[in-house]
């Protein structure tokens, strides 16, 4: 009965709130998120995970921007087509953004959404901000 | 407990709502109105804030003023044209047959590449949510209330030892990111912002710059060649006497005038591609001079030529941050559909919309 509860809250529960997490813009232009704990979050998600869920997207978006034999090689193969070869083939860069989808996907399924939050995939905000939707917690007692 | 949601009556929603169990049969005369509503669900393109045009329902974009850009087509292709109709022929006969080869080569090259450049989205950042922009004013009113040095409107940050400024953009409601400039004929913020090219009638900027130098360098190569052929073309006729060649005067005054400002500008941007800069920067002296006493660098080279000009012009291509092609979400069908996302939901209802068109992760189908 309580699981069942707790489902339908998340199902109509009014937001409370919206957090941003900025881009990091210290290693330069790099799509790169800042790790630092929003303390809106304090009680309701572990910081550890946080920074994990953060860290990891970080390293995602780090592997698609990389530079190297497999960048330059798509890249000059690309320019030799006239950049037709994208017509058919999907970008490493893209490749990866769906990777992401799905890891946002499955944080949200297993740590955020039991704990009345949902991870906003950064690039439905043109890769600016990862943003945290709060919803009202109703089983604390806070509701309005 | 259940009046809390009974309150929220799906009957008596215009939209589709969770509860009801989707109906693509349509016979009830109430589920077929969500439907052809559903139907009518508008994409992103048709509600971009910025002045461009869309076609192919969003798949190409393009700046709204083209500028000169149909003159610039004109010019490569009636220079072009006249090359291969007049002097093709006859340096085919006295010379070899590579000269059309080439000049074809480079004509195909430089019209992909002038397409690529105008009807690539640049590196448009799509305008903040209304949330974000009332977290940024939030954050502004507390720096100002905090009584720090720096004007309320702009942030500092260190990139790579250097101390970069980032300013507020009031059109796109955001701060703006490193190297991103807002484009006055475009209205849009735009990444790595280059500048805004009348003669490919579109901004150059960071998905696009790539294409802009292939097609700057390859017109470079392609009027020189034209020039060269119809030169070469002019001697051997002169040679065998000959004296109508009228229509070499406006191959000739073309190319003489465009090599010089082509390969100018080709020289140029190479520049500025081996040392990681944009012309933006170069015009407003970015990173030259000194700030403070101490020499401004450009924090965004890689301190090498060789991996400058590779991550430019062989890195990875980012994609379109605008989503031109994506569906607005329900309630801004139902609304007016101004430009911009999702308003925080006054009301439970709006909220339970907004959670079923987007994220599908949360249990929100009671019937499933």
């Amino acid at each position: 009965m309580a699981e069942t509860h707790s489902l339908q809250e998340l199902q109509t529960p009014p937001v409370s709130s919206k957090v941003f997490i900025q881009r990091d813009y210290t290693s330069g232009t790099i799509c790169r998120f800042q790790t630092k704990f929003p303390s809106e979050l304090e009680n309701r998600v572990d910081k550890q995970q946080f920074e994990d869920t953060i860290q990891t997207l970080n390293n995602l978006y780090a592997e698609a921007e990389k530079l190297g034999g497999r960048s330059y090689l798509e890249g000059c193969l690309a320019c030799l087509t006239a950049y037709t070869v994208f017509l058919c083939l999907e970008t490493h860069y893209e490749k990866v953004l769906k990777k992401i989808s799905r890891f946002i996907k499955d944080q949200n399924e297993k740590i955020y959404a039991p704990r009345g939050l949902l991870l906003t995939d950064p690039i439905e905000r043109g890769l600016r901000v990862v943003e945290i939707t709060i919803f009202e917690d109703r089983g604390v007692g806070s509701g309005r | 407990m259940k009046n809390d949601y009974q309150q929220i009556d799906p009957k008596t929603l215009p939209m589709p709502a969770p509860s009801h169990p989707p109906a693509p049969r349509g016979g009830d005369q109430e589920e077929r109105q969500p439907q052809e509503q559903r139907r009518k669900a508008r994409r992103k393109w048709q509600v971009f804030p910025g002045r461009n045009r869309f076609f192919c329902d969003g798949r190409i974009i393009l700046a709204r003023k083209s500028g000169v850009l149909p003159l610039t087509l004109g010019l490569i292709l009636v220079t072009s044209g006249l090359f291969f109709v007049f002097d093709c022929p006859f340096l085919v006969q006295h010379l070899t047959m590579c000269v059309p080869v080439i000049g074809g080569v480079l004509f195909v090259f430089v019209l992909i590449t002038l397409l690529q450049t105008t009807l690539t989205d640049p590196g448009i950042l799509p305008r903040a949510t209304p949330d974000e922009a009332a977290d940024i004013e939030k954050q502004i009113d507390e720096s100002r209330n905090g009584g720090y040095q720096s004007p309320p409107r702009t942030r500092e940050v260190e990139i790579n030892g250097q101390v970069v400024k980032l300013k507020y953009c009031p059109t796109c409601k955001m701060f703006r990111p490193p190297r991103t400039s807002h484009c006055r004929v475009c209205d849009n913020c735009v990444e790595r912002f280059d500048h805004h090219c009348p003669w490919v009638g579109n901004c150059v900027g960071k998905r696009n710059y790539r294409f802009f130098y292939f097609f700057i360098v390859s017109l470079s190569f392609h009027t020189a060649f034209i020039f060269g052929c119809v030169t070469t073309h002019l001697a051997l006729m002169i040679q065998e006497h000959e004296t109508s060649f009228s229509h070499m005067d406006l191959e000739l005054v073309v190319c003489f005038f465009s090599v010089w400002s082509i390969v100018g500008l080709s020289g140029f941007h190479t520049y500025l591609v081996a040392s990681n800069r944009t012309t933006n920067e170069d015009i407003k002296g970015s990173w030259s001079g000194k700030s403070g006493g101490e020499p401004v660098t450009n924090p965004y080279s890689h301190r090498n030529i060789c991996k400058n000009c590779c991550s430019i012009l062989c890195g990875p291509m980012p994609p379109s941050l605008i989503d031109r092609r994506g569906f607005l979400p329900e309630d801004e069908c139902v609304q007016t559909g101004d430009g911009g996302d999702i308003e925080l939901p006054v009301l439970t209802t709006k909220n339970e919309i907004n959670m079923v068109g987007k994220h599908p992760c949360l249990p929100l189908h009671p019937a499933v």
